[in-house]
């Protein structure tokens, strides 16, 4: 063979592997019941599927749109968060549309974060934050959440960041710290005071926050989502990122967003129109639809950002309950549609396996063969150092429909019944 | 401004931070793009558009009846994501299609990636294999983002320009005159180069390069182990009888080639953004780990609709049926009647080969738009910015077109779409006579 030098540039060396390709692979038989990848299997609002049916009807909607974000769909987003927000967002510079919060996240970091910078990741974090990050030629610093009661944990509340060392993350080189609230995976709602503690040390070290709020509106009963951007001295300094797919359990729409202040958002614009330049026009347009609808009953409890909350948390109910069944200790949280749980009480013995993998992924991996059951190992979360902490959870997945469920649910009562 | 009280070396630290710009370097030098700015004038003043590159005709009933059919089926999976690198019914088809282009066995799942757009396919072959200090030759006049999109990755654009020949007396000019000189391009490979961007069929001009032409380009990458960067997004709009040759189907060459193709421009949907890369799996797996770590997934039913739109493709191979055979042909008539209405007006045409857009000598209209020495701005410009303001013509001037260093080389050129109702086509031809008795009207 002739001579070829073509290796992959530096900024993606190590960059390869990646959790959801290994497990999506091994979830793909139907037989197996699965709660892993964050995929809802409930249906979309019909409303929602019938703007985009509509939409496509609309010859000129087929062809390319305005690339930093669909007239209509922006002006809407800017709308629905002037209202959550209580401020002016202007939709031609505050705004940019992007392909998933996926999207939003690349752009951020690419735009604003480079080599020699410095950038805080809470962990466990979903876990594109540390590749996107290196591929910036930037170092990221990991600080744990940590379970408040010596590892008892009953709630997403449990896990907080210990103050002090999260003071001490922060030096000259901190360009940005990345948020993500409602938490994925464990479903932590971080409180108002918890969110003045992270803003305080933003400001006095004139870090940027990089504010990943996809799960937005999926809080349940005795919590309240508080955006970082709207405490003082924040909005100028903080991305907030949001998500078509799961504020309309449309995921495949792939559509996010960011907002934030045009001197930043300029940024992420330059990136936008060097990357893909625009995103998918009928799309856009029946998501500015859907939202409208929304926009007008935003005082109503029919509004599908609280119905689909209300939705979630009867399951959310249900899943811990098939859990603590089958002798499990599940980490119930305040958000998100995850949930975590610790599975080293169950004693299952996989030392013979012979495999360098963490204890999560090796359970995971069993439990898919023996009981045709998945779930995603939280050390796919984790920074180098915390991966030991983690390895006795797995997360839960419970966007899924009631069959879903009820076939966990029978999975689960037969669990201490079946050997491994 | 931060409440600083803290001790002198913080605040010494953090002045330093508050007076470097916020943004990354690699942004340098890519902030300024083209269309941003024509595509708003466009808006505000044309009647007739033909600037940015999109039809103003729909995509084909049976493409937006396999959209519907996905939409309105019993599967509601289709609003969630699909495989990562490409949803499997998708890239099975491409797989299909391009082997038999290319007489290739291809694996869907290695030799084939979905894209948002080919823009985005673009983006990951630079991002995947262009570091600092690496050269990326770029034959001029070209699709504006490869040179921001180089400069990004950290590598350096080397231009080489397609010179234009005299065309034979009386005949108008053809995207086949402008060619590129062996020596000088040959002259433009170094041990620094990682990549050529080959554009063929080429945007602005509708060049289609000749197998004598790739073959020249083919043995410099050999030669020098240099990637090819082929963005084919214009493979069915070629005329005249004229073939699209694909650069990996030559000698040596598919080992260091990735193609590009777009749905957007082979079914004339510009709006759905779905776009491919083919090619070996050595190349191709360092643009999926870019695609897995900067979008991840693209859109699930775009991809459906277009895998159909395929599949239907496949069947009617060469039929006369065939969109492929149909849309050519359609365009073709187009190219032709804007290439009367130009050269009515005295607008020197250069006939494309290829793409649907149309080159045009504006030299006969100076008078129109007054010469500013000094003025920063290349004279098409202000040309194209004059004409859609007061004419409410709107096309993009092609110094466009051209590297920073290079914009005032052929200054007198302006770039126009033809894949426009016929309608369209004869309100620009309306706007253009009235232009020209205004002229020569005492």
């Amino acid at each position: 063979t002739m001579a070829f030098r073509h290796k992959n540039t530096r900024r993606i060396e190590g960059l390869d592997s990646n959790v959801w390709v290994e497990f999506t692979k091994v979830a793909a038989d139907p037989s197996i019941v699965n709660l892993g990848q964050g995929l809802p299997d409930i249906s979309p609002p019909s409303y929602v599927k019938e703007e985009l049916t509509k939409a496509a009807a609309v010859d000129r909607l087929n062809q390319y749109t305005r690339g930093f974000g669909h007239p209509s769909l922006v002006k809407a987003l800017s709308q629905v968060y002037e209202r959550v927000c209580g401020r002016k967002i202007d939709p031609l510079t505050d705004i940019l549309v992007t392909v998933g919060a996926y999207g939003s996240l690349f752009s951020t970091i690419q735009a604003l974060i480079e080599e020699g910078d410095e950038v805080i990741i809470i962990e466990p974090f979903y876990d594109c934050y540390e590749p996107m990050v290196k591929m910036a030629g930037a170092k990221p610093v990991f600080i744990p959440l940590r379970c408040k009661n010596n590892g008892s944990s009953a709630s997403s509340a449990d896990w907080v960041l210990d103050p002090v060392e999260l003071a001490n993350k922060f030096n000259s080189k901190t360009k940005a710290i990345i948020l993500n609230t409602p938490h994925n995976p464990i479903g932590k709602v971080f409180t108002r005071e918890e969110l003045q503690v992270i803003a305080a040390l933003c400001i006095k070290h004139d870090t940027l926050c990089i504010s990943d709020e996809v799960y937005e509106w999926l809080v349940y009963k005795g919590n309240k989502h508080i955006k970082i951007a709207t405490l003082p001295g924040m909005w100028e300094r903080t991305i907030t990122i949001g998500s078509a797919g799961k504020t309309y359990s449309v995921t495949g729409w792939k559509l996010g967003w960011s907002i934030g202040p045009q001197n930043l958002i300029k940024h992420l614009q330059v990136v936008h129109q060097n990357t893909l330049y625009t995103c998918p026009t009928p799309l856009q347009e029946a998501l500015a639809q859907a939202f409208w609808i929304d926009y007008e009953r935003m005082d109503d409890p029919a509004c599908y950002f609280y119905s689909l909350s209300r939705e979630l948390e009867s399951k959310r109910d249900r899943m811990a309950q098939l859990l603590e069944g089958a002798g499990l200790k599940p980490v119930i949280p305040d958000g998100g549609y995850f949930m975590i749980v610790d599975v080293s009480t169950l004693n299952v013995d996989l030392s013979d396996v012979d495999d360098k993998q963490p204890y999560d992924y090796k359970f995971v991996k069993w439990m898919i063969r023996s009981k045709k059951l998945s779930a995603i190992p939280l050390s796919a979360f984790c920074g180098p150092e915390t991966k030991k902490q983690f390895e006795k959870y797995i997360r839960f997945c419970f966007i899924k429909k009631d069959s879903t469920l009820d076939a966990a649910e029978a999975i689960l009562k037969n669990w201490n019944k079946q050997t491994a | 401004l931060p409440l600083v009280k803290s001790s002198n070396s913080l605040s010494f630290s953090l002045q330093a931070k508050m007076s470097k710009p916020v943004q990354a370097r690699r942004l340098e030098g890519t902030d300024k793009n083209i269309w941003v700015e024509f595509v708003k004038l466009a808006t505000t003043y044309s009647t007739v558009n033909l600037g940015q590159g999109f039809p103003d005709f729909p995509p084909p009933d049976f493409l937006k009846e396999a959209f519907v059919r996905a939409l309105s089926g019993e599967n509601h999976m289709l609003h969630q994501y699909t495989r990562a690198f490409g949803h499997p019914p998708l890239v099975k088809i491409l797989a299909q299609f391009f082997g038999k282009l290319l007489g290739r066995d291809l694996d869907p799942m290695t030799n084939v990636m979905v894209t948002v757009g080919a823009y985005q396919a673009l983006f990951c072959c630079f991002q995947a294999f262009v570091d600092k200090g690496d050269e990326v030759v770029i034959i001029e006049p070209f699709f504006d983002c490869y040179e921001p999109m180089v400069k990004m990755a950290g590598g350096t654009p080397v231009f080489v320009p397609l010179r234009p020949k005299a065309p034979k007396d009386g005949k108008l000019m053809s995207s086949a005159d402008w060619q590129l000189d062996p020596a000088e391009l040959a002259s433009k490979f170094s041990e620094r180069t990682k990549a050529i961007v080959l554009n063929s069929p080429n945007n602005p001009l509708g060049k289609v390069f000749s197998r004598g032409e790739l073959e020249l380009i083919a043995e410099l990458c050999v030669k020098h182990d240099v990637l090819c960067i082929s963005d084919e997004v214009y493979e069915w709009l070629v005329y005249d009888g004229k073939e699209h040759i694909r650069i990996a189907s030559l000698q040596g060459m598919w080992d260091r080639t990735v193609i590009i193709g777009s749905a957007g421009k082979t079914f004339s949907a510009t709006g759905w953004k779905v776009g491919w890369t083919v090619g070996p799996n050595r190349l191709l797996q360092h643009l999926r780990t870019v695609h897995q770590n900067s979008v991840y997934h693209c859109a699930t039913v775009a991809q459906e609709a277009v895998a159909q739109g395929f599949q239907r493709e496949l069947e009617l191979y060469r039929k006369p049926d065939s969109y492929f055979v149909q849309l050519p042909k359609e365009l073709q008539q187009k190219r032709d009647w804007l290439v009367q209405s130009l050269d009515a007006v005295g607008m020197k045409p250069i006939i494309p080969e290829g793409t649907y857009f149309l080159v045009a000598d504006i030299s006969e209209f100076k008078s129109d738009v007054p010469d500013v020495p000094d003025s920063g701005e290349p004279y098409d410009s202000r040309f194209a910015k004059w004409m859609v303001k007061n004419k409410g013509l709107a096309a993009i001037p092609l110094s466009a077109f051209y590297c920073g260093a290079h914009k005032n080389n052929y200054n007198h050129f302006i770039r126009f779409c033809f894949a426009k109702e016929d309608a369209t086509l004869k309100a620009a031809n309306d706007i253009l006579q009235k232009w020209k008795q205004e002229k020569t009207s005492p």
